[in-house]
């Protein structure tokens, strides 16, 4: 195996890792549910990602298989993760869980607010 | 108020397939690698879990006019077929012949009838897992 591409997966399995580790500290230290879900459905994904792509690197590299399932589960973790996200967010608004004292912008609510108004 | 569910339901357009061809990969590869008639069946039934909460059930029937009950008698059929097959043949109950064929496309394939047993397994997990989902979420 070429020693460029030696420190290239370790730098990918080492980042991928550290944004692991990065979501957990956002889920012990950010004090909503939204914010959290920000911290657990960015990082998580990217960092889940990169171990992926060094994995898949890796055993291209050094047992000259391809595997494709490692390259739809890149795929595949990058369109569905989010959209999870989006939907955990949006049900714990839905059911009224209030955000953090300090944040100053609400438009969903001013856009709720607006519609039923005109009802 | 009626809810919005462009995003869920538009990325189930999308990864339905991805889910059903990676299920269908693991029905395949079941004899040399990892997976089988068990997993991919239920990976299947996964897909049509997936649709059925992205859409109603209504919508799901029409677009999969199936009757899971009848998709179990049918897996059970081919299980017990290919082992009376070998009776008929006048070999023990559920003896597997194979053979290599050399396909067009495909190169030297083997095909052998535990493939038929195991699309059995695989009707029968789809049809168990999605009459379960069914009847508990029909039921009010």
């Amino acid at each position: 195996m070429i020693v460029i591409f030696k420190f290239l997966i370790g730098l990918f399995v080492l980042s991928g890792a550290l944004l692991s580790l990065v979501t957990a500290f956002g889920l012990l230290r950010l004090p909503d549910v939204y914010t959290r879900n920000h911290a657990a459905s960015k990082s998580a994904t990217m960092g889940v990602m990169l171990v992926l792509l060094g994995a898949l690197l890796y055993a291209y590299l050094d047992t000259g298989h391809f595997h494709s399932r490692l390259l739809l589960g890149i795929a595949f973790i990058f369109m569905t993760s989010p959209v999870s996200g989006h939907l955990i967010s949006r049900a714990a608004y839905n059911s009224g869980v209030k955000l953090w004292g300090n944040s100053v912008r609400d438009d969903l609510a001013k856009q709720r607010k607006k519609t039923a108004n005109t009802r | 108020m009626k809810t919005n569910d462009i995003i869920l339901q538009t990325v189930t357009k999308v990864t339905l397939f991805v889910i059903i061809l990676f299920s269908i990969y693991l029905f395949f590869t079941g004899h040399y690698h990892p997976g089988g008639g068990f997993i991919g069946g239920l990976m299947s039934s996964g897909a049509i879990v997936l649709l059925l909460l992205a859409y109603d059930i209504k919508t799901v029937t029409a677009i999969l006019p199936v009757d899971y009950k009848k998709m179990i008698g049918a897996g059970l059929l081919f299980s017990a077929g290919t082992g009376t097959g070998a009776l008929i043949a006048g070999k023990p109950f559920l003896t597997h012949a194979y053979t290599y064929v050399s396909l067009p496309l495909l190169g030297k394939t083997s095909l052998h009838t535990a493939v038929l047993f195991d699309t059995g397994v695989f009707l029968v997990v789809i049809g168990v897992t999605m009459t379960i989902i069914q009847t508990i979420g029909e039921s009010e």
